[in-house]
């Protein structure tokens, strides 16, 4: 079972704290990777935000690729951080040669195009990417974004937070939003795509357990929308059904509870609402989700959110304090980076509730 | 001395032998009584005996004419291996004994076509016993409790949209509907599939009937009848129990008449109407109902003289599966002001993937629901010739709609229901899951109900006489003093408790995947101990 948190904070806070979130929780994980996905960016990013932001971890041959396909499709760099690694020895990480973080501007073309179209540029640009860079074993692309940084690397958190200077705390990388995650997919081949958190065109998701409807959840997605590729990870399911329901059909997000684990028939049919829950569970059977799991997710207009199975088979807890809120698999990552929060406001999700936190830390609780 | 000839027919032509005991036999003569094929009568055998009736022995031998009981030898009253002179007996003096010098198939084409009840007997091979649900949850997520979690164990029944086709608009942060969607009714994944009046009797319907109803309205177990061709009584139509029923329409509309007039009596709407185009186990044949079958009440209900009745291979008119998606699926649920979904049922077939592809893009939207039935469904009556020599297994047959459909994206929207062999082995429970997993959304079975009203009959040619009006069980038949033989309550029992059996197993099998949902398509949950069966369906080989 992995561990999985996430911090939402009206003051910029370092992935240091989000590091101290997770590693009181290592007992539950095996600490071999680690893997983060930041939005709403300050310090190196502060001033363009509202410029895509590639994250790359490639060998020179990828940086190359990138840099000529970016060219020939009109992207214009206009700012990029390299981390500067220390590479002291005994470190347990298995570091790629390069990690690139790159803000671009539009192709002039792009002015044109509404915010959709935009969006879906810096989707198919993605997607070619990846495909350039698998097809040439150069690298890994994870996400390509305004505001959004993705960081993915496999081996010892601690390690990997002393190779990226993370522990410095130097005010380079700073988020108002944090989602981390301290170990490696273990059912299925430790690649660095199938560490979550994912993240697709705006929203990114965490999720801790086993989905047990993969293969129909695969099966379906996979003619459903381009983006929804790789499936390295049963927990990339998750992903892809939050991105289907919210963005791509448009419903309320209180319908993504009940897609992925829909209330018994039973239920359903006291509901006033039962026509249109009944439409939505057959429509959507694929995407039903069954066995374990936790889902931490982040929403395009930076609301974050947490639910579980409709078992709940597994833990999870949001905590707060007046500016900050955070999700945590177990409370033990809460007690650490807030040790003086008010416990007794702590929440545990319930089997059919989202708790969703707004931008203003308000921290609804909708029952499905 | 009676003169024999080699080509006589002789008791070791025969399927079945029977083994009498006379030392045993008390000339009760109860087996002769029961035997309803007429295939063993009192004959009078002239016997040698020695005996004694002094205090000392004083033996004498003696001629003596002693009454026996003996098997017919004959092409038509021949033994059916039923077994009823063996039930009955008093004193385990008679059973029958299936003999394999056997000429009889051979001997028995003189009148045409040879015609019998039953399943195919050559092709009863049982691929899902190949097949193991092997991904049982251990580590890596809990397992289920079967007594204790709770389980969504419901397929739809009606033409699912497309999440983007769903007329739903969005109004104050919740769904609301903006337009018509097709009837989806939410059954249980066990249909009891079509066997008419006629084909069966009346009382044996009354008990499938009965355990529907008992299953619905105590059980809460939302189990659906198909009513088979040759409608319904008029009783039942007019009741609210219709909603449990599906009324089924084939090539010969027998019983609509009756269905019809009563419409407008109807105090709800049945659970579904099914078109069947084809039957597993005569593919190609239309319906058939001997003469011998077609009593007083069958003939009221489908409106017809006492004839053998022959429904024809095809619908007449429709001419292909466009058409037959337009006329009868839009007429059929235009009939029942589009509130009815409306299925098809066909004879898995090589082609089964060409037709479920037109029926998954009509532009309509209207077909409920894909019935397919395989070589291994029973029937009251056919030819041997297309019950042992036509038809197409149905596991691989669903496996491959499914993957046609998944590789469309359109899996779901026309819900899969197979049949032919399920619970063949008396596990309908086992079968009906792995033909989920493998992207059935339920399935439908005949044969299994009548076996636990009493039939006896089996795929290695036992009895199988449903077509003679001779059913020595009184199911099969229209003759008023086998009917007796039927305790209607006791067979409906029967039934609901191998369903209620049926549901704690289907939980038992999904506690250890750990869901609480049906695992339609979950293929990942099976292994295939057959490597060409692992090929073939495209799930993980193991040894
Ligand atoms: S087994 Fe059945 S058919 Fe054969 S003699 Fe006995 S009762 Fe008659
Ligand atoms: S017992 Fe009746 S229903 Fe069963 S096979 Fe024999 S004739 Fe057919």
């Amino acid at each position: 079972m992995c561990r999985i948190g996430s911090i939402k904070s009206k003051v910029p806070i370092p992935p240091s704290m989000a590091l101290h979130l997770m590693l009181p929780q290592q007992e539950g994980h095996d600490n071999s990777g680690f893997a983060m996905v930041m939005q709403d960016l300050y310090g190196v990013f502060s001033a363009y935000k509202d410029k895509p932001l590639l994250s790359l971890a490639c060998t020179q041959r990828g940086a190359d690729l990138v840099e000529e396909y970016m060219d020939s499709h009109n992207f214009t760099q206009v700012a990029e951080w390299l981390p500067v690694p220390d590479k002291k020895s005994g470190l347990d990480i298995k570091a790629m040669p390069y990690y690139i973080f790159r803000n671009y501007d539009y192709p002039e073309d792009a002015a044109q195009m509404t915010q959709k179209e935009r969006e879906e540029l810096l989707l198919d640009t993605r997607l070619a990417l990846r495909k350039l860079l698998a097809e040439n074993n150069a690298g890994y692309v994870y996400s390509f974004w305004p505001d959004v940084l993705t960081l993915k690397e496999i081996g010892d958190p601690r390690d990997i937070a002393t190779y990226f200077r993370l522990w410095d705390d130097n005010g380079c990388l700073a988020a108002k939003s944090i989602v981390a995650q301290c170990r490696q997919n273990t059912n299925y081949d430790i690649v660095r795509y199938a560490a979550h958190p994912f993240f697709l065109e705006g929203y990114t998701l965490c999720a801790n357990g086993e989905n047990t409807f993969y293969t129909k959840n695969k099966e379906f997605q996979s003619h459903l929308h381009r983006g929804y590729i790789g499936f390295e990870s049963d927990s990339q399911c998750f992903l892809n059904t939050l991105h289907y329901v919210h963005r791509e059909l448009g419903w309320p997000l209180s319908y993504y509870k009940h897609v992925i684990t829909p209330l018994p028939f039973e239920e359903i049919q006291k509901r006033p609402d039962k026509d249109v829950l009944l439409d939505i569970r057959e429509s959507l059977a694929n995407l039903e989700i069954n066995g374990p799991n936790t889902v931490i997710a982040v929403l395009p207009d930076g609301q974050m959110m947490t639910c579980c199975d409709s078992k709940k088979l597994r833990p999870v807890v949001v905590g707060r304090t007046d500016d900050r809120v955070a999700i945590s698999s177990e409370v033990c990552g809460l007690n650490e980076i807030m040790p003086d929060r008010d416990q007794t406001k702590d929440i545990y999700p319930n089997e059919r509730e989202i708790v969703v936190i707004d931008n203003d830390l308000e921290v609804t609780r909708c029952e499905q | 001395m009676r003169a024999v000839k080699t080509q006589d027919i002789s008791c070791n032509d025969l399927t079945w032998k029977i083994e009498y005991d006379p030392s045993r036999c008390t000339m009760c003569g109860s087996c002769v009584a029961s035997c309803s094929f007429k295939a063993i009568h009192v004959a009078v055998e002239r016997r040698d005996m020695t005996y004694s009736e002094a205090e000392t022995p004083m033996p004498v031998k003696k001629h003596m004419a002693r009454p026996v009981i003996e098997q017919v030898a004959s092409l038509t009253n021949y033994c059916r291996g039923c077994g009823m002179c063996e039930k009955v007996c008093p004193n385990h003096a008679i059973h029958p004994v299936r003999n394999p010098d056997t000429r009889k198939t051979l001997l028995s084409k003189d009148s045409g076509p040879i015609k019998r009840g039953g399943r195919t007997n050559l092709n009863a091979q049982r691929t899902l016993d190949a097949i193991v649900v092997g991904r049982i949850s251990q580590m890596t997520d809990p397992s289920l409790d079967a007594a204790r979690h709770t389980f969504d164990i419901r397929s739809p029944l009606g033409r699912v949209l497309a999440a983007r086709d769903l007329p739903l608009k969005v109004e104050n942060g919740k769904l609301v509907p903006s337009g018509h969607t097709p009837p989806v009714h939410w059954i249980y994944p066990l249909i009891f599939s079509d066997m008419s009046i006629g084909a069966l009797s009346t009382r044996a319907w009354e008990a499938v009937a009965l355990a529907v109803g008992y299953l619905n309205e105590k059980c809460g177990l939302p189990v659906r009848m198909s009513s088979g061709e040759g409608g319904m009584p008029m009783g039942l139509l007019k009741s609210d129990y219709l909603k449990y029923f599906i009324i089924q329409i084939a090539s010969g509309h027998f019983g609509w008449n009756r269905i019809i007039k009563a419409m407008p009596q109807m105090v709800t709407d049945p659970a579904g109407v099914l078109i069947k185009i084809g039957q597993g186990a005569k593919p190609g044949d239309g319906g058939l109902l001997p003469a011998a079958k077609v009593a007083e009440h069958v003939q009221a209900i489908r409106g017809v003289p006492k004839a053998t009745l022959a429904s024809p291979p095809n619908h007449q008119g429709l001419y292909s599966i466009e058409e037959s998606v337009q006329k009868m699926h839009l007429s059929m649920s235009a009939a029942f002001g589009f509130r009815v979904p409306v299925a098809i049922k066909c004879a898995a077939s090589a082609t089964s993937v060409s037709v479920y592809n037109n029926l998954l893009r009509d532009p309509y939207h209207v077909c409920g629901g894909f019935f397919l039935d395989g070589i291994q469904g029973g029937t009251g009556a056919a030819n041997e010739i297309s019950l042992d020599h036509t038809g197409h297994p149905v596991v691989s047959k669903i496996r491959d709609c499914y993957l046609a459909a998944v590789k469309q994206g359109l899996q779901g929207q026309i819900p899969l229901y197979g049949g032919g062999g399920i619970g063949m082995t008396g596990n309908a429970a086992a079968d009906a899951f792995k033909m989920m997993c493998l992207g059935a959304n339920g399935v439908f079975t005949g044969k299994v109900l009548i076996q636990l009203l009493g039939c006896v009959g089996n795929e290695h040619g036992r009895c199988n006489a449903c077509n003679t009006g001779k059913c020595p069980t009184g199911i099969c038949t229209q003759d008023p003093r086998l009917v007796k033989r039927l305790d209607v309550d006791k067979g409906a029992q029967k039934i609901v408790d191998y369903v209620l059996t049926f549901d704690m197993e289907l939980k038992k099998l999904m506690a250890p995947i750990g869901n609480s949902s049906l695992p339609i398509g979950r293929s990942d949950a099976l292994v295939a101990t057959d490597k060409a069966v692992a090929d073939r369906l495209g799930i993980q080989y193991v040894c």
